[in-house]
């Protein structure tokens, strides 16, 4: 049955060639140049949509720049924009934002690394196929219900742990639970699911042989997953830590709900603004200079993540190269 | 005449269903070179894994019968799979070595081992590398990630891994398959200044290599060993027909 279908196809291939030779466009030939024209324009699209994005951040993210200055924007921590003699400092809300996500990043990577190990080293059939499910649908949910819960659940507990710490204390300001450590905690789940299924994609990816040279010497499981697979797996790994600290950095609409959203210096018991979060919360109302620093806002929000995604990869790739 | 290295009795195998090792009983000489040869799928690279119980770590693996290593059985109970693994090396088809440097590749071993001491591990490092024929090659780049090696140098790299740990045992499943005939031909030569200080069997497709090699030689066809014996009887005149088939090329 399949050779003679293998045959069909054979004579039919034949019979095209031979018309072609004969000059004439055959159908196939037609739709080949066709689908080749869609496809470039497909890709076309996306380099095009990087470039009038690029383009339109700088073009309205400069004008503040240039009116107040690099020092004034960028350096100055305060921020009034509202007021009679307004002032537009971002400092503080660049550094919540770069806190918020190294500590989401340094809380959450981790336990994603070892999740994606259990998934593709260690767990048995039937309790990965309960935990990768589970894992699956969490990068589902959508990142404002993240922010609901947080509000319900974290929040309060953290307002607890604050009235402790901070009993008597005559400078805290008291956030009710609002802060950078409840936005850090919030992050830190909603990049898990990102950084564990490409991490178990990279360690799936790892020859078996490697595996078994490694034990093969006499190593443990173990001693195998740490010290051969987990660096094999490497520059998957980056990849996904990368996509992590651009979902955390990214992130408005969760950080929003749970962070406070006042500017402050960025301590974890602090309400914090981020650079996302300002965008949210100001943009409805911003008009005039206000406006075109928030703008600049975006640009440095886009300004993070493309150096996280050019320079992450360079220098944790980098090291051991071909 | 060596004494013997490896003795099984009535060694059997199983996949699952599958009766991949039928009452394989061989005697291997110590410090000689065995090949096992056949065609693809005789049991011959299961028959290589079930002397450092490689097979262990496939699922669905039943195994019944005795290996003894020096007199000893190790699938008994109890047996340190780590200080087995450490007796009876293993070399691999496709070189492979780890994404580290030359040196670290080498002082994998007995790092795992818990060897700590520098001067020690470079001491382990240069020797291993020696005696596998590549310290010429790799001395002044050591530090350099082993993938830049070539695929013959990454073999012998390989090798050299394998012997840090001071085996007395070198496993080798069809070492040379995938290298080109100059690295194959270094090999072959490292192979027999390697018999003189270890026991070395090598699972070949290739029946010159055996012959070139090969102490002994054992036939392998369905899971069962057709004939064994000096492979220097085998190859002028082996007693049964199917073995003279496959050696001669027209089999398998």
């Amino acid at each position: 049955m399949d050779i003679r279908l293998q045959q069909a196809d054979y004579n039919r291939a034949q019979g095209e060639a031979s018309m072609s030779l004969t000059g004439k466009r055959s159908h196939t030939q037609r739709i080949e140049v066709l689908a080749e024209s869609v496809f470039t324009v497909c890709a076309f699209f996306a380099v095009f949509a990087v470039f009038a994005i690029t383009l339109y951040m700088i073009a309205n993210g400069v004008p503040a720049i240039c009116r107040l200055g690099v020092r004034e924007i960028l350096f100055s921590s305060v921020w009034k924009p509202t007021a009679a003699d307004p002032s537009f400092g971002i400092l503080y809300v660049i550094l919540s934002s770069v806190a918020g996500t190294a500590l989401a990043v340094l809380l959450g990577v981790p336990a994603a690394l070892l999740t994606a190990v259990f998934l593709a080293e260690v767990a048995p059939r039937p309790l990965a196929a309960v935990v990768r499910p589970a894992v699956e649908l969490l990068a589902g949910i959508p990142s404002v219900v993240y922010g609901l819960l947080g509000m319900l659940i974290l929040n309060p507990l953290m307002y607890r742990l604050e009235q402790r710490l901070f009993r008597g204390s005559g400078t805290h300001q008291f956030t009710g639970g609002a802060n950078l450590l409840s936005a850090a905690l919030v992050l830190a789940v909603m990049i898990l699911p990102t950084v564990i299924s490409v991490s178990e994609t990279a360690l799936r990816a790892v020859p078996e042989q490697l595996r078994a040279s490694s034990m093969a010497l006499g190593a443990s499981r173990i001693q195998t997953i740490f010290r051969v697979v987990l660096p094999a797996a490497r520059p998957g790994i980056v990849t996904a830590v990368v996509l992590g600290v651009g979902r955390a950095m990214g992130e408005a609409m969760a950080v929003n709900l749970v962070s406070g959203g006042s500017v402050n210096v960025p301590l974890p018991f602090s309400s914090v603004r981020f650079l996302t979060t300002a965008l949210v919360s100001e943009m409805g109302y911003a008009e005039g200079l206000h406006r075109q620093a928030l703008f600049t806002i975006g640009l440095v929000l886009f300004g993070f993540i493309m150096i996280v995604n050019i320079l992450l990869h360079r220098i944790l790739r980098g090291a051991d190269g071909p | 005449m060596n004494g013997i290295k490896i003795e099984t009795t009535d060694l059997n195998l199983y996949y699952g269903n599958h009766h991949a090792l039928k009452a394989v009983t061989m005697d291997i000489r110590a410090d000689a070179v065995t090949a096992l040869i056949g065609p693809s799928g005789c049991g011959k690279s299961t028959f290589l894994k079930a002397l450092n119980r490689m097979n262990d770590l496939t699922k669905g693996v039943r195994i019944t019968g005795r290996v003894r290593l020096d007199g000893v059985d190790i699938y008994a109970s109890g047996v340190d799979m780590t200080a087995l693994r450490r007796r009876v090396g293993m070399v691999f088809q496709q070189p492979n070595p780890f994404p580290m440097s030359i040196y670290d590749n080498i002082a994998y071993g007995p790092r795992i081992h818990g060897e700590k001491s520098r001067a020690r591990l470079d001491a382990v490092v240069e020797r291993s590398l020696r005696r596998a024929a590549i310290w010429e090659e790799t001395k002044d780049r050591l530090k350099k990630p082993a993938a830049g090696l070539s695929g013959g140098q990454q073999q012998r790299l390989c090798i050299a891994r394998a012997l840090a740990v001071e085996p007395e045992v070198l496993l080798m499943d069809e070492p040379t398959s995938a290298l080109d005939p100059a690295s194959t031909l270094k090999i072959e030569e490292l192979l027999l200044q390697l018999k003189r200080s270890y026991t070395v069997v090598i699972v070949t497709h290739n029946m010159q290599q055996a012959a070139r090699v090969a102490d002994d030689t054992a036939f392998f066809l369905a899971g069962e060993v057709i004939e064994k014996g000096r492979t220097k009887r085998l190859f002028s005149g082996a007693q049964d027909t199917r073995t003279r088939d496959y050696i001669a090329g027209r089999y398998g």
